[in-house]
């Protein structure tokens, strides 16, 4: 199997491991940044591979989707700090039992 | 000799990545991770995907990094960032199935027979502004125009959610 596979897949795990590990609203999104970064190296990875450049066209939506993901995330986050004073992702248990 | 060059990013690129998981500022995991994306630029530039590294890394080292900075500096963390009190039991549990994820991941793609890119067989132009941009505007033209609407309806978005008291219009 090739490297470019596994790197993209230990890119994805820490991504995962990420945001599992820390409560970090910040280090949580940065975490997702890194899993959709991994992916779009495997998705040049592949249309190098196949010598098809509709791959390369993918991650731009890719990067655009994220983009926007991030801009609508950090306004929420900046809405949460407003309101609880922390970005624990601990402290958003009002729904909780 | 691109063999050298690729372990070298590799190698870059996961200790920065593990470096934005574990440190405890925010800022040096921004830092860090306008690092790895700078090596990812790197393996695209590799890949011959020469006008998408540009991309990634005006879009990702720049825009989306900075707006993290400026999120970090407006929310002035100095006593948000103390950690609260975390078991280990829910640690251990983050980095088991990570790791497990990680090892199902590698056994799935193990079997897999994937040939080596050959560089030398790809056109000439692959990867250009061109090539990209005559696919883009005539295959993936719908999608293009719905990505302006999705840009709108987040820029409106972020504007309505960033005021101080909505009820104040």
């Amino acid at each position: 199997m090739s490297e470019y596979l596994v790197l993209c897949s230990i890119l994805f795990s820490l991504g995962a491991f990420g945001v599992l590990y820390r409560r970090n609203i910040l280090v949580m999104f940065m975490s997702i940044e890194l899993m959709l970064n991994s992916v779009n190296l495997l998705m040049v990875y592949f249309s190098a591979l196949h010598n098809d450049q509709s791959g390369q066209v993918f991650v731009f939506f890719i990067m655009a989707v994220a983009a926007a993901e991030i801009t609508i995330g950090l306004a929420i986050l900046v809405m949460i700090f407003r309101h609880l004073g922390s970005i624990n992702i601990d402290s958003l248990k009002k729904l909780k039992w | 000799m691109s063999n050298i060059i690729f372990y070298i990013l590799s190698g870059i690129t996961l200790c920065s990545a593990l470096f934005v998981i574990l440190s405890k500022n925010p800022v040096y995991s921004v830092l860090s991770l306008v690092i790895t994306f700078s090596c990812i630029t790197g393996h695209m530039l590799l890949l011959s995907a020469d006008f998408l590294a540009v991309v990634n890394l005006i879009v990702y080292a720049g825009a989306i990094m900075v707006l993290f900075l400026f999120v970090i500096m407006m929310l002035n963390l100095n006593d948000a960032v103390a950690p609260a009190g975390k078991s280990f039991m829910s640690k251990l549990a983050a980095f088991v199935s990570g790791g497990l994820f990680l090892i199902a991941l590698v056994y799935l793609l193990k079997g897999q027979q994937i040939g080596s890119v050959d560089l030398s067989s790809l056109d000439e132009n692959f990867g250009s502004a061109q090539e990209l941009g005559k696919i883009l505007f005539n295959q993936f033209i719908l999608p293009f125009e719905i990505t302006s609407v999705l840009f709108l309806s987040a820029m409106i978005g972020a504007v309505m959610l960033g005021k101080k008291d909505l009820k104040d219009n």
